[in-house]
């Protein structure tokens, strides 16, 4: 079947199976950021916002996106780079596979909330697995990154 | 020092958080096979027949391979990463006609896409003789069921192991006479202790694609810890030459020792070999999770005597391992529960540990961070919290009267000195970390809910004594850069960053004025693989080594070209001068620009290590749980942990690395679980039973370090990747007796059990 679909931003039309999952087709695009942890949608590796809603992109169907925006982290590189630059300051991007996921999300928490408390960031994060950090670096790159945002607002 | 004990970012975060394509699937061939596996569905059967015609005819199949196409009588091989000779007896064949769990290969099936793969898989038409299986591993020694009775197993190393027994390893060490010295105790713990076959449920699932080069040589681009290991695996499993096959790594997205096996490697490498075409194999999560290399089970049964005034004086331990269908990693995990555990206790007259490592038919375990001191701790550091309750003692106050100090021979450690050890005040941090003393043992919250402390201790090795080699490769470049070259593999702990800022401290540069590569077994130097906590310690003094040498060639033509002698010159990272006339002086450029125009001095180096000693990191930890005895739910409220790995080359990493590793152990103790049902079938399998801890599942989790001076690493360093997994199964155990008085055994404690522990009380 045909879909189109504006991905980060381009229209792509393509010819796909009527069961090609959204992940299958985004990483078919060249949107290597998008991986596979799971198959059960417990990871949240395979995060993509779907017109700006994050969604777990094995457990949509592309079809499913025909007509509508797909972003990934492709689409998002200066926002990745200048929140995961307080990751990277904490070390806590350890192996990476699940940051493009957990990053995307945590996009959609600041996007949806911008100062989230402390169990508001745990909570909305829940679902992004990750084996390496203990999830405790992740946090505290969140939160600096959070408290440079504030100050610098408060400058503005 | 300006580059090592600094907190720099990772050479390779900012590629990462912005989800560049740096893993194999993203680098991989876009016109490979697509490499399955068709899987026994019994633990333990003879492939009667096998039938692949139909399912050759789907359209896109390339080729089905089956028992039929591998020489059964064909010398066997390990899968196991580990030096040449391997302790791991050579058990495995590409296919075997005789499959020993549920998952074992059946047929490797390539084709041009996953649809066509798994339609044929469906296709091929299997006759199994099903045999009876053993799947108790108490009854696995001498049983008349054997996993592996063909003649054609071979173990290459003096384990104990017998194939016609069951047996994988066998071992009987000790010192002083254990019985005498347990006989005049005045108190002995005697307990039996379960840990499970955990799984490491790294992010990135094992994956491995192949193809061939210009030269018509094998190249395989796996996510592993091990390439110049796997490259041996491969020659030996597909029985080619070594020199036609190279192995490299991609980052990797997650290892913690699963990918120290060449799990996924052998089939696609099989494919690309017989049909010249590129191929590549991605493993399922449910693959990973049924058939891979996770943690080896072990029972441990302990006897451990003190005196009346809490001080160890004797450990017996026999620990019964179970390996699974295969040996990999099974004769040597087993080791480290004993001797990475009894040696903490210094006083101690007297020791004996025995142990036998069993064939099931459970898919083959492997390595797994910890590797067996993980399993050993959670029994030694039980059983001392158990004494310290039964003597009325403190658990600290016990430690502080036992614990091995710096400097001790340590007998139960192969009799190594005690090189390094901060310890002792690590036990002082946690104690005042936690507020112990407010906190122990217990509080009643009222509406059914306590909350409870308890702790345990720690430690690890730092390589694997004589035996581990670590290389690195300088070279100076133009424009006065340097290229480091390794052969250990940054699976996300960032060793190539801090193997980077072992090298800037020695040739006084810049952190970011070194480029690292690795791992390539046709380009880096020979290094073990990254495992068994040896990449800073081992890989870590080479780099070193390897730096001092650069700097002397750099010396050796600054000087030729100062006309004077090499002795009367000094590099001070910037430029070649006289010693006693530092006004004649030529730059790092100048030099390199000279080295590459009618000179004959190569700005280039190699050097290799290996050490007689694996010095131990050293670590305390504390747990405090909120426990609702309705309910039985255990909520770890805090963590609360010091390290002692020597100097830390990089501040934020060994945290993140002590941080990971505690919830692992945290996951380990009471949610990751691994059962079986009658008939030999996993039932983990899915990350939805498999339960890793979310970041809901713990409150903080809190590290501090203590470090000693390890004289023997660089700039004083040990290691830190697996001795973090260890403290949290006795010190939350121990929290959870706090808590409601009931002792338990085995791992992981689930709020069923908890719950009926409450009840029985009770009533």
């Amino acid at each position: 079947m045909q879909i189109t679909i504006t991905l980060n931003g381009t229209r792509v039309s393509a010819e796909i199976a009527p069961d090609t999952l959204l992940i299958d087709f985004v990483r078919s695009q060249g949107c290597y950021s998008v991986k596979r942890g799971c198959e059960t949608s417990n990871c949240g590796l395979c995060t993509v916002f779907l017109d700006d809603k994050p969604v777990l992109s094995c457990s949509v169907l592309a079809a499913r996106a025909d007509g509508h925006k797909v972003t990934t982290l492709e689409g998002l590189q200066d926002e990745a780079a200048e929140f995961g630059a307080f990751i990277a300051d904490q070390g806590a991007e350890q192996c990476g596979f699940c940051n493009p996921g957990f990053i995307m999300n945590a996009l959609a928490l600041f996007r949806e909330n911008e100062y989230p408390t402390e169990e508001e960031i745990k909570e909305y994060l829940a679902g992004n697995l990750c084996r390496c950090s203990g999830y405790e670096g992740q946090l505290r790159g969140i939160q600096a990154f959070l408290a440079w945002k504030k100050g610098k607002e408060t400058a503005e | 020092m300006n580059n090592v004990n600094k907190p720099f970012r990772k050479k390779d975060a900012m590629q990462l958080v912005t989800g560049k394509p740096v893993y194999m699937d993203d680098l991989a061939p876009k016109d490979c096979l697509i490499v399955k596996l068709l899987r026994s569905p019994h633990a333990n059967a003879m492939v009667k027949s096998i039938n692949t015609a139909v399912a050759k005819k789907v359209p896109g199949i390339e080729a089905i391979f089956t028992w039929e196409d591998v020489d059964q009588n064909g010398r066997r091989f390990t899968q196991a990463g580990q030096t040449y000779p391997e302790a791991s007896p050579y058990d495995r064949l590409v296919i075997d006609r005789h499959v020993r769990f549920v998952g074992d290969v059946v047929a490797i099936v390539a084709g041009k896409d996953e649809k066509c793969v798994d339609k044929a898989l469906k296709l091929i038409k299997v006759e199994y003789e099903v045999l009876d299986a053993v799947l108790d591993y108490h009854t696995a020694k001498d049983n008349p069921i054997l996993v592996h009775p063909e003649d054609n197993w071979e173990s290459l190393c003096p384990v104990g192991a017998d194939n016609k027994r069951n047996l994988c390893a066998h071992e009987e060490s000790g010192s002083g006479d254990i019985d005498a010295v347990l006989s005049k105790c005045d108190v002995v713990i005697d307990h039996v202790y379960h840990t499970k076959a955990c799984q490491q449920a790294m992010m990135e699932t094992f994956r491995t694609c192949c193809y061939i080069d210009l030269y018509g040589r094998l190249n395989v681009l796996s996510s592993t810890q091990i390439v110049f290991h796997a490259r041996r695996h491969i020659a030996n499993a597909l029985h080619i030459p070594k020199s036609m096959i190279r192995v490299t790594k991609p980052r990797i997205g997650g290892g913690f020792g699963a990918k120290q096996t060449s799990v996924s490697l052998i089939y696609p490498a099989f494919v690309t070999w017989k049909t010249k075409k590129p191929s590549k194999i991605i493993f399922s999560r449910e693959e990973s999770q049924t058939a891979s290399s996770p943690r080896h089970e072990m029972e441990i049964h302990l006897r451990l005597g003190a005196t009346k005034d809490g001080i160890v004086k004797g450990i017996d331990m026999y620990t019964l391992s179970n390996t699974g269908a295969y040996g990999e990693h099974g004769p040597t995990t087993v080791g480290l529960s004993g001797h990475k555990s009894i040696p903490l206790y210094g006083k101690a007259e007297a020791f004996r540990f025995t142990y036998d490592v069993v064939y099931t038919n459970h898919m083959s375990a492997g390595a797994y961070r910890g590797y067996g001191a993980t399993q050993g701790l959670f029994a030694v550091e039980s059983a001392v919290n158990e004494l310290a309750a039964k003597l009325h003692m403190d658990p600290f106050e016990i430690r502080e009267k036992n614990i091995v100090k710096e400097g001790d021979i340590m007998p139960a450690y192969y009799g190594a000195p005690n090189t390094s050890c901060a310890l002792d005040r690590c036990l002082k941090k946690v104690h005042d970390m936690i507020s112990w003393d407010e906190k122990y043992p217990r509080k009643e919250l009222g509406n059914g809910k306590v909350r409870a402390v308890g702790m345990g201790m720690a430690m690890q090795g730092s390589g694997i004594s004589g035996m581990d080699v670590g290389s690195a490769t300088l070279k100076l470049n133009e424009g006065g850069f340097y290229s480091l070259l390794i052969g250990a593999a940054d699976m996300g702990t960032g060793c190539d960053t801090t193997l980077a800022q072992i090298a800037a401290e020695v040739l006084e540069c810049d952190f970011d004025n070194i480029t690292v590569y690795g791992a390539d077994t046709d380009t880096s130097p020979y290094d073990s693989g990254s495992y068994a906590s040896s990449t800073t310690y081992v890989t870590g003094k080479a780099v070193e080594k390897c730096a001092l040498k650069l700097r002397a060639q750099i010396c050796k033509l600054g000087a030729q070209m100062l006309n004077c002698e090499e002795t009367a010159v000094e590099f001070d990272g910037k430029k070649v001068f006289v010693e006693n006339d530092p006004s004649r002086s030529v730059s790092l450029e100048e030099v390199v620009t000279t080295s590459m125009n009618g000179h004959d001095v190569a700005l280039e180096a190699t050097e290799t290590h290996s050490s007689p000693l694996s010095p131990p990191p050293y670590m305390v930890g504390a747990a405090e749980i909120e426990l609702d005895t309705e309910t039985g739910e255990v909520k770890l409220l805090d963590y609360a942990a010091c390290v002692d790995c020597g100097t830390p080359i990089n501040p934020n990493l060994t945290r993140v690395q002590a941080e990971g590793g505690i919830l692992q152990g945290i996951g380990m103790t009471l949610t990751e679980n691994v059962t079986y049902d009658a008939k030999g079938y996993p039932e983990e399998n899915s990350l939805f039973q498999y339960k890793i801890p979310t970041r809901l599942d713990v409150g903080h989790i809190r590290v501090e370090f203590e470090n000693s001076y390890e004289p023997n690493g660089p700039f004083g360093a040990k290691s830190i990747g697996e001795v973090v997994i260890n403290t949290p199964l006795p010190a939350v155990s121990d929290a959870i007796y706090n808590a409601i008085g009931t002792r338990f055994y085995e791992l992981p404690i689930t709020p069923e059990q908890i719950a009926m522990a409450v009840e029985k009380q009770e009533n």
